[in-house]
């Protein structure tokens, strides 16, 4: 399937839409319009949960915040409901960032029990304000005007509610397919490799958060104007479960799936509302959350990917477009062969009682490759650790081009030039060879979020991407550029790794265990890749225990045991070496 | 606020802590053998109130029924799963726990309820109705996903609730029940009077935390469970069933439950629907203990009854936001005091 039959199927859904209402009956309208404003939250709830993996169950409360401020502004105050959708927004969205500000450096269910907690606190807000008419609500509110023109019949709002969806739509997958929103969709691989990317986890945590809260804000705007009443019950814990679960039916990765879900939930439960009375005489009200929440509850049993990845699988491929040539990214100004790049100066790192690392020092020079070795338990991985940011340094200092970087965030020693690969392999399996590379592309572009969801990005993401594909040539995965990372084998997972590493422009490249769990011929591959990048003036350091994989590539070796430096010096010194014997072999007899 | 007044509050407050603190110990319970957070378990403490006082009435509660469903549903489920498996041998063994017990338990309530019984009979027949229902919704909902992540099992124990709440108001209706006090004595203590039920209260909840401790350090299965907690795998390498272990939490932690019901429902009028708010803060309590701490739980728990004692004084119709409000900064703290072990472990 091409771009072009993409945008055929667009057209047709969109004429489709704007028919629908001549066509329906007036009840099937108001249902498409709750179809439509509920769809706004899933949208925003599939960006935040699917694919930013933060599961929040209190969406409802966002919609209750613009709802009653519309309310408030529009029928109490007697402004225009205009007005009322920028106070509404307004307040949403910094409510949205104070509460995101405080919980989104949680961790998992921490996080997620938060949004139970304000969403709770929010919802019992609304029915105990005295001006917000407690749990009468507020009603009589005025229909939103285009001029002297009154959206009064639910076929006349339909088209805003409907235009808006779509145009959400666009925008956001827009979004997905920028810089930020790449950003975005790594957040799932967890802050370690997100933050060894240059990206700032919790900024883009942030923006996706206020991001939901803004489309959630659309809708109770919609809906306080559309139904021209607000009460509690509309915007409880119950509603925001809700959400999630409309989120979840149609494919928490899926912005279209966010409409899919709220289609089918809304209709399941108007036809649940039809027949249970028939079944059940009398007890249909307390039977339909009894046969919602089961619904719900065998769904995430049996088939929590959702229905539009499900769909997906039996339609065509989407074709890529193959990247042009572009102006190439600007690049940081290299160090001069064999000037001191990296200095760790008697570091130390303790867990507890332990000492991990223990008072160890060496130099990294431009240009050479350095091997890290040691046997299990030496601190080799510490190290790693304290080099890249992610463990912090009790004593000592590690120097980066002239500038300590001890005390910096991961995200700072990434920008400053030092990339890295994982032991357990990091990727974004869902994600094309060609995305993960340009992932590392990050902290050399600079396209925000209006310019990606606005398409005002398209000269950097085309250097981006021409940029991702050289890399990708470089270490010899550019034939197949779309295919999905998941699906390469271990070794060329690996490899990807550099690719992305290299896609970040890195004075020095560190890598962890890259041998670990290669095959030979792999591991042959890997070293004439490494070796070939040297010859490009890289800086590597290795941090292996392959000691014939490190031995016939590095210039020089620094040898760890019990946390401490044994010794230091070229690949040959070091096998001969007495004291590595024994802590390799256990002493010699 | 006289210090006559923030005496009473504070009692009041320490009372219905105490109720928060048995469900709050049963749901760090359930959270460390099964990574479940069991919001539901508020729902258990109502039902078991109104049982308590259906019985009272003389009538036989809703409770029954909802077992029988619930015993017919699971064992359906098990036969099937047993018979995926070629495992129908097991078949009997599945039969007595899943459905002959369950629906003995209900027959003898059946039969005792017809000859008017004395309270202490109708508590005990109370405790008995409640405590099937955790570990069989444990079968239906948990166990086909009891390898999914703490995320979610957390979304489904939430829309269990919400489909708790609705069988709630089937087979209980929806009339709100306050049963007799189980002790008209009072007394005074510092010029302050404290009633009776207060006293019961407290001392039922040191009771039950004192002999969940003595099991668990004292008792080959309460130490079965402790590992279970700690590692699944290796328990499991272990020969301990983390199914089975699942299912004795889940026994202890509804009949923690139950009891809280059945001390609430003298003080406070219990509706089908009122477990929402008992459960969710007793895991605010629990959250302060950090999802893992028994102590901390009980602790965290008596710490929201003497807020919301507090609270409710000063505007009783916000007590809840406050209350929930609360728990944010709590979490904070959480995380921070926690963030330093999870940073380490790669995701």
């Amino acid at each position: 399937m091409s771009r072009s039959h993409l945008r055929l199927a667009a057209v047709v859904a969109v004429l489709c839409l704007g028919v629908a209402p001549f066509v329906l009956s007036p009840f099937s309208i108001t249902l498409m319009n709750y179809i439509g404003i509920y769809s706004l939250v899933a949208i925003g709830l599939a960006l935040l949960t699917g694919v930013g993996g933060i599961v929040s169950f209190g969406q409802a409360a966002f919609v209750g915040v613009a709802a009653y401020a519309t309310a408030w502004v529009s029928t109490l105050n007697g402004y225009s409901p205009w007005l009322g959708l920028l106070f509404g927004v307004a307040l949403t969205c910094t409510v949205a960032a104070i509460l995101g500000l405080a919980t989104l450096r949680l961790q998992g269910h921490f996080l997620s029990l938060s949004t139970v907690a304000w969403g709770l606190a929010i919802g019992f807000l609304f029915g105990n304000i005295e001006g917000l008419g407690r749990f009468n609500g507020i009603s009589s509110i005025p229909p939103i005007s285009l001029g002297s023109y009154a959206l009064v019949t639910s076929a006349q709002i339909y088209f805003l509610i409907w235009g808006i969806v779509a145009a959400v739509l666009l925008l956001g997958y827009n979004l997905l397919d920028s810089r930020i929103g790449r950003a975005m969709r790594a957040l799932r691989g967890g802050n370690i490799l997100v933050e060894s990317l240059g990206i700032n986890a919790f900024q883009i945590k942030l923006v996706t958060f206020v991001i939901a809260a803004f489309l959630a804000s659309l809708s109770g705007w919609l809906y306080a104007h559309m139904s021209r009443f607000v009460s509690p019950g509309p915007f409880d814990a119950g509603m925001g479960i809700e959400y999630l679960m409309m989120t979840m039916v149609g494919g928490a990765g899926s912005l279209l799936g966010g409409v899919v879900g709220a289609a089918v939930v809304t209709l399941l439960k108007n036809s649940v509302q039809d027949y249970l009375p028939l079944i059940a005489k009398g007890a249909s009200g307390q039977l339909e959350i009894v046969a919602f929440s089961a619904l719900f509850i065998l769904f995430l049993q049996w088939a929590r990917q959702g229905i539009v990845p499900f769909a997906a699988r039996f339609l065509p491929k989407l074709q890529h477009e193959w990247p042009k040539q572009a102006p190439p990214l600007p690049r940081r100004p290299q160090p001069t062969p064999g000037e001191l790049l990296l200095k760790v100066d008697c570091v130390e790192r303790r867990f507890g009682g332990l000492i991990a690392v223990n008072n160890v020092s060496f130099d990294v020079r431009s240009g050479e490759i350095l091997g890290v070795i040691g046997p299990n338990g030496a601190g080799k991985s510490t190290m790693f650790n304290c080099l890249t940011g992610a463990l912090r340094v009790n004593k000592g200092e590690i120097v980066f081009s002239g500038r300590p970087i001890t005390r910096d965030a991961q995200s700072r020693i990434a920008k400053a030039g030092i990339a890295r690969t994982f032991q357990h392999v990091k990727l974004r399996p869902r994600m094309t060879l060609l995305e993960n590379v340009m992932l590392g592309t990050y902290a050399r572009t600079r396209s925000g979020l209006f310019a990606g969801a606005f398409r005002l990005n398209g000269q950097e993401e085309a250097s981006a991407r021409h940029e991702a594909l050289k890399q990708l040539e470089r270490v010899g995965l550019g034939e197949k550029p779309f295919e999905h990372a998941g699906n390469l084998p271990l070794g060329n997972q690996r490899i990807l790794e550099i690719a992305r590493a290299l896609a970040a422009d890195p004075a020095l490249l560190v890598l962890d265990e890259p041998a670990a769990g290669l095959r030979r011929q792999e591991k042959l591959r890997l070293a004439e890749l490494l070796r070939s990048l040297r010859s490009d003036h890289l800086t590597i350091l290795i941090v292996e225990h392959d000691m014939e994989f490190v031995m016939s590539l590095v210039d020089r070796i620094v040898v760890l045991d019990f946390g401490s430096k044994l010794c230091e010096g070229a690949p040959a010194a070091i096998r001969s070496d007495e004291r590595v014997q024994e802590a390799y072999l256990g002493g010699v007899a | 606020m006289t210090s006559d007044i923030a005496a009473i509050l504070a009692i009041d407050g320490i009372a219905t802590g105490a109720v928060y603190a048995l469900v709050a110990i049963g749901t760090v319970l359930i959270f460390t053998v099964t990574r479940v957070i069991f919001i539901p378990f508020g729902d258990i403490a109502a039902f078991t109130a109104l049982t308590l006082a259906a019985l009272d009435a003389k009538r036989f509660p809703g409770t029954g029924g909802l077992v029988v469903g619930l015993a017919c549903l699971a064992t359906v489920i098990e036969l099937i799963s047993l018979a995926r498996a070629r495992e129908l041998r097991l078949a009997p063994r599945a039969l007595l726990f899943y459905l002959v017990l369950p629906l003995a338990v209900v027959g003898i309530a059946w039969l005792v309820t017809k000859t008017d019984p004395p309270l202490a009979v109708r508590l005990v027949l109370a405790l008995m109705l409640i405590t099937p229902i955790s570990p069989l919704l444990d079968r239906i909902v948990f166990r086909p996903i009891a390898d999914g992540t703490v995320l979610l099992l957390l979304t489904v124990s939430v829309a269990l609730h919400f489909a708790l709440v609705g069988l709630g108001l089937l087979f209980f209706g929806p009339e709100g029940v306050r049963t007799e006090p189980l002790t008209s004595l009072s007394t005074e203590i510092a010029g302050v009077l404290i009633s009776g039920q207060t006293m019961l209260i407290v001392i039922a909840a040191l009771v039950f935390s004192g002999l969940l401790y003595l099991f668990f350090d004292f008792t080959l299965v309460g130490k079965s469970l402790r590992a279970t907690a700690v590692n699944r795998t290796g328990s499991r390498l272990m020969g301990i069933r983390p199914a089975r272990a699942g299912t004795v939490a889940y026994l202890l932690g509804s009949l923690m439950a139950g009891v809280s019901g059945i001390l609430i429902a003298p003080v406070n009028t219990v509706f089908y629907d009122s477990g929402f708010l008992l459960g969710l803060k007793a895991f605010v309590g629990a959250i302060v203990g950090g999802m893992t701490s028994y102590p901390g739980a009980a602790i965290g728990a008596v710490g929201v009854g003497i807020l919301e004692s507090f609270a409710s004084f000063q505007s009783s119709a916000l007590k809840d936001v406050i209350v929930f409000s609360l728990l944010i900064p709590i979490l904070i703290w959480r995380s921070l005091a926690s963030l330093h072990s999870e940073e380490e472990i790669e995701e």
